[in-house]
Order: structure tokens, then sequence, then C-alpha cells
């Protein structure tokens, strides 16, 4: 029998407590990641189709093994659309479920709701397509995944005025009509503005409530002014109305559409079909040649077989690849880092020049992308109403930013007549 | 601001179709809350159930919107009725409807938008029909098909129910009990299966007013929500009990909102309607029908 001193007995102690730290160590729990989600709501849509996106990219994620060696965990609560729920969520996320990152939901509304609570605990936050939303914080470890850049509520309208200059004859006159809430007030606000830089005169200029059911009223209105261009700031059941209207009505125009939402959303694409034809819209990505950037399309293909038993978006051109981008930026940064320490993670990402599925991005002024990216298009040769043939290329034409341009702009745009 | 007979007129003929549409979406809510005195604040959840059918039968079944409705109304007539005994086994016979009876509709209102969710997804849906996008044209006047289908629906259901009101024993018995429901107990009357009745005539009608909304403009589930507060300003000033009522309180709010959308910009029109509403209560309190 070996006798131990008080030496050994000491180094034994030692060696076997660094072995346990070391084990401890290796088997760490998994990096959390917390947020709130529209699951249910008027944001929904879009909440439970970023939702999907996040988990394919957890799912690859931790089938790489992880991230710092540790798996990755998704823990969400749904915040109902309502702004209310929203900060009792992220204290609980942070204080209680004691998570690692947090990121915001969906939508400008619930992550504003988020910021003060984020803020106190000097969380870095990434956040999902909040319009504008750190403008007033100013909080410097925010960044936002929606390309609008620094001047967002000019640039929903921008390239659509400076197209529409270009036309020959130049036109004279513009109706503008927007929804009484805030992306379709914002976005009026920026199409005056840019209007007026134009030199094109504003023959109309007029909100609607939320849950107007009958546009054609509004859209003889418009006509009666008979104005060379029409710009439309809608939220989705709007857009669908206007663009019914404008085609009952018998509306003629140069150009018509601006900044839509819904025209992004494959149900809306579906719905309208043929009624879409040379309308110009926003969006934010479409599958044009001039936008396969590497891991797209097999992200696309992944989310496509999921959305339909999802319930949600079966295209998945609008918020999906910018959510799994986002989670691409989170992955690149810790791995740099090799940390989750806020601090470090937001001068990292300050800093640096991500590549993601939806091109390179770099943040610049209050966490928008320091170069704007929103992209101007125009419907083309849609026939019928089957949703595949929008994820062809040639039917959502480019005209804007030059970069990513896939076509020029075809006027005017003429009803259907029926 | 332009005005002209053309722009005056279309605005009037908009206005009477909104109308239509209007009064098939607070029938409902007249005769639940007018003539029953039942809180159903879940009412604009059963129109999205409603939408959702339409959705279903016409998509996977490819049956007309509403027609698919009007078959779905006779279970929907079904389950209101059921869910009318047990409201009054468990709230109206204990006296405890009114908070109590609240906060139930306002539980059904949730579990059924959620079980929407569940079911259907969070997408918006729409339906396809030959009506749907072709317009008529009377000289100057544009009549969309989509807004003049639920017109004459709107107006079918809310004068079916008026005759059956008023020409059958049942309906007269429905109209007895929105008036005194204990002389009704005197005369021999259950008002309790008369309430059960009506009760599911009610929901029969929220069902078919969701066909006529997803023939107006694309769903999704929550959007039922945004409902309660006009369909409830028509049922008052309406006068509560009345149909007709219902009928001139819808086509005033619509023809109001279309007349102030045309020559005074849209944001103003829920301002008239409701202003509107206000000036006839202030000057008529039990509303233009109301006795």
């Amino acid at each position: 029998m070996t006798n131990l001193t008080r030496r050994d007995t000491f180094s034994l102690a030692g060696g076997a407590l660094a072995a346990m730290a070391s084990s401890a160590y290796g088997q760490a729990g998994p990096i959390k990641i917390g947020f709130g989600m529209a699951l249910t709501g008027g944001l929904a849509g879009g909440g439970k189709a970023a939702l999907l996106s996040y988990q394919i990219w957890a799912e690859e994620v931790n089938a790489r093994g992880g991230i710092l060696g540790r798996k990755v965990e998704l823990v969400h609560y749904d915040d109902q659309s309502n702004p209310a729920t929203v900060p009792g969520i992220y204290s609980k996320l942070i204080d209680i479920d004691k998570v690692d990152i947090v990121i915001s939901g969906y939508a400008t509304v619930p992550t504003a709701a988020a910021m003060p609570v984020v803020m106190q605990k000097g969380k870095v936050f990434l956040s999902l397509f909040a319009l504008a939303a750190n403008d007033e914080f100013r909080y410097d470890r925010y960044f936002q995944m929606q390309p609008n850049g620094p001047q967002a509520k000019f640039e929903f309208s921008r390239a659509y005025f400076e197209l529409a200059s270009k036309l020959s004859p130049k036109p004279q006159t513009v109706a503008l009509v927007g929804a009484d809430a805030e992306f379709g007030v914002l976005a009026v606000e920026g199409a005056r503005a840019n209007a007026k830089k134009a030199g094109i005169k504003i023959v109309y200029d007029r909100s609607y409530p939320p849950n107007t059911q009958d546009f054609g009223s509004i859209v003889r209105a418009i006509k009666a002014t008979n104005p060379d261009l029409l710009f439309i700031g809608s939220y989705p059941p709007d857009s669908a109305g206007m663009i019914r209207a404008i085609h009952e009505v018998g509306l003629n125009a140069r150009m018509v559409g601006g900044g839509m939402i819904g025209l992004q959303f494959a149900a809306l694409k579906q719905q309208l079909g043929p009624m879409l034809n040379n309308i110009v819209a926003y969006d934010l990505y479409a599958p044009e040649p001039t936008m396969n950037f590497p891991g797209v399309a097999p992200f696309l293909a992944k989310y496509r077989e999921r959305a339909v038993q999802a319930g949600v978006d079966p295209l998945g051109i609008y918020i999906p690849p910018f959510a799994y981008a986002e989670m691409q930026i989170l992955e690149s940064s810790v791995n740099a880092v090799k940390s989750l320490d806020d601090k470090k993670l937001a001068e990292h990402m300050r800093a640096t020049k991500f590549s993601t599925i939806v091109g390179d991005i770099k943040f610049g002024d209050r966490g928008e992308w320091a170069e704007p990216r929103v992209l101007l298009i125009q419907y083309r040769g849609i026939v019928g109403n089957d949703v595949e043939q929008f994820k062809q290329a040639g039917k959502q034409v480019i005209l804007d930013p030059v970069a990513f341009k896939s076509g020029d702009l075809v006027t005017p745009f003429e009803p259907i007549k029926r | 601001m332009i005005f002209s007979f053309d722009l005056f007129s279309n605005a009037i003929v908009s206005g009477v179709l909104l109308g239509g549409f209007y009064c098939a979406v607070a029938v409902g809510i007249t005769i639940a809350f007018g003539m029953l005195d039942i809180v159903n604040i879940a009412h604009p959840a059963f129109i999205m159930a409603g939408g959702f059918i339409a959705y279903y039968c016409n998509t996977y079944l490819g049956i007309d919107p509403v027609l698919a409705c009007v078959i779905a109304a006779v279970p929907a007539y079904a389950i209101g009725r059921l869910l009318y005994r047990f409201y009054y086994l468990a709230f109206e016979k204990r006296g405890e409807e009114s908070l109590q009876g609240l906060a139930f509709f306002f539980g059904i209102l949730f579990i059924i938008e959620v079980a929407l969710i569940l079911t259907f997804g969070v997408d918006y849906r729409f339906v396809e029909a030959a009506y749907i996008g072709p317009t008529i044209s009377v000289g100057f006047l544009a009549i969309p098909w989509r807004l003049l289908v639920p017109l004459i629906v709107g107006l079918a259901v809310i004068g079916g129910i008026m005759v059956f009101l008023s020409k059958t024993f049942i309906g007269k018995a429905i109209l007895a009990v929105s008036q005194d429901p204990l002389a009704l107990r005197l005369v021999g009357g259950n008002p309790v299966r008369v309430k059960e009745i009506a009760f599911g005539l009610s929901i029969a009608t929220a069902i078919i007013a969701g066909a006529l909304l997803i023939i107006i403009q694309p769903i999704e589930p929550s959007l039922g929500r945004d409902f309660i507060g006009r369909v409830f300003a028509i049922a008052v000033l309406g006068g509560m009990t009345s149909l007709p009522g219902t009928i001139v309180a819808s086509m005033i709010l619509g023809i109001s909102e279309s007349l102030t959308t045309t020559f005074f910009g849209p944001s103003w029109s829920p301002a008239v309607a409701f202003g509107l509403l206000l000036v006839a209560l202030a000057v008529k309190p039990a509303g233009i029908f109301g006795r």
C-alpha cells in the first residue's frame, strides 16, 4: 500500500478538481438565443416564417457541432403581435431563462417595445425588419436586417421618383395615397419629399384608415385628378384592395405602385396574378440572376419543403432569407470573437462586412445597413394565378439599384379591361 | 375638392354596396346583442371562421364560397344553439352573465382565432369565383361584382330573417323575448329555447358574412378583431332590436364613408361615420328605429 504525503493528496485533489472543471466546460449547456415572436395576431405571417428560418439555421448549426463547441437552443415566446407583451417576454428571457443572446421579434413595434429592456441589460440586439426603430434610442449595440439604410423613409420611394423623372416626356403630376399607420405614413412622407425633389406636382395626397374595405371610392377620387403617377404606401389587405379597385375603376397612369407591403407574399401574388403586370413596387429580394447569392437557393429549397406544413408563405423570398442571414451574422460574430460577450460582439458587428445568403452586409449609422439596398421591381409577364411562376426569373424584374438591375422600366400601366 | 355628378353617383353606389356588406356583418350582432341581450364579442371570430370555411371549400373542394357558407350555416346554427345552452347554464341562469359572460365570449374569440391559426396557418387566404374581378358598367357607373354579390346576399339574409321573424310562430316568439322574456313565460313560452334558436341564427349569419368578407378581401385569422367597433356601432345606430334599423344604419354608414372618402379624403370617413352616430344618438338615444 502506498502512503500518500500531504503534498500528494493536495496535488491529486487539485488534479481531480481541474478534471471536473474541464469536463464541465466540455459539457457546457447550449447557447441560448432568446426572442419574442409574433406567432398569432396580425404580424404572425411574418413571425412564423422568420421562426422557421431560425429553426432551419439552428438545425444546420447543431448538425455541424454547434458554435464554440456548444449546441444552440432557440428560446422563444409568442408576443401575439402585441407590443404590451414584449417587455415582459424580454425580462423573462434575460433574468429567468438566462439566455446568452437576444434578438428581436418581427417588425417595428415589437422591436421598439423590447429596446428599453435590452438596452438596460446592455445586450447586443439584432433586429428583423424594424423601420427606423433605433432613430430615437441610438443604441450602439443595435443592428437591423432590413436593408433600408440610414434614410429609410426616403429610400422606399427614391428609386420610384428617380426612374419616373427619366421618362420622356417627364411626368408632371403624382397622386400619393397611404394607410393611416406607421409604414404608410412614413412611406408617403418620403414620397412627398422625393416628388418635390423631382419637381413633380402632387395632385392628390390622402391617407385612409386601417380596415378600409372599399377602395373604389379612393381610386375614383384619384382618377378624377388624372395623375401621371400613382404612389401607394399600403399594408397587405389594402394592397390587394387598391390593385383590384384600380382595375375595376380603370385607372390609367404611367407608373403605379410604390411602397406596397404584401405584394412580396405568395398569397397576394397568387391572388392578384395578371393584375400585377407593370406594377412597380419595393422589394428586398427577387429571384433574378443578379441576386443569386451563394447559399440562397439551398436555403429557399429547404424552407419551401417545410413552409406548407408550417402554414407560412410558400415562396419565402421576403423575410426568410433575411432571418437566416441574421443568424449567419450572429454565428460568424460569435466564432470570430470566440465569446458571447455583448461588448465584443457589438464591436465586431460594427466593424465587419458579413457575407450572407442575401449578399454582403455592412452596418452603419444607428445599426442600419451602411448602404441601402431596397429594390424597386416591376412585375412582368404574369399569366394566370399559378404561384410557381414567381419562383422564376423575369417575373419580378429589378429596376434599381443599378448593381442588381435585371431589366428596364416599362410604361404605361394599363388596367385589365373586363 | 373635385366635385362631379359622375363622382357623386359612383360614391352613392359604392356606399350602398358597402352598406350591403355591413348589413350581413351586423345582423347577427343585432340579434344577439340587441334582441337577446347577449354581449357576443366573439361574433367577428365566427365571421372569420366563416371566411375560412369558404376558403377551404373553395380551394380544396371547388365549391362556390357563398354556397359553401350557406350550407355551413346549418351546422353553425346547431353549434350556436349549443353555445347558448352552455352560456345559459353557466352564466345567465345564475344571473352572472354580465361580466363572466363577457369574459366567456372573449375566451371563445381567442379559442376560435388560435384554432384557425393552427388549422390554416397565418398566411393571407383568398377565394376564386367567376364574380371576383369583373365589373358591370352602366353608363358612368362601375359596379364590381365582388361588391354586388355581398350586397345581394347580405340583403337576402337580413330579408329572410325579417320574414322569419314576422311570419312564423318562433319568429314572433323571438321578437317577444327581445321585448319581455317574463311576459313570454307567462303566456306559456320558453324564453330559453327561443333565445337558443335566435342565437343559433345569429351564428349562422356570421358564417355567411365570412364568405362575403373573403370575396371582398384576403383574410387572416386575426382580422376579425377589426370589425368589432363598426358592427356594434351599426347595431346601436339602428336601434339595437330593429332589423330594418340595421339595414338603414348600414346604408348610412356605407354611404357616409363613401362620400367622405371621395370628396374629403378617406381618413375622415370613420370620423364622419361615427360623428353621425353620435348626432343620431343625441337626437334619438334609442337609435333610429329604437323604441
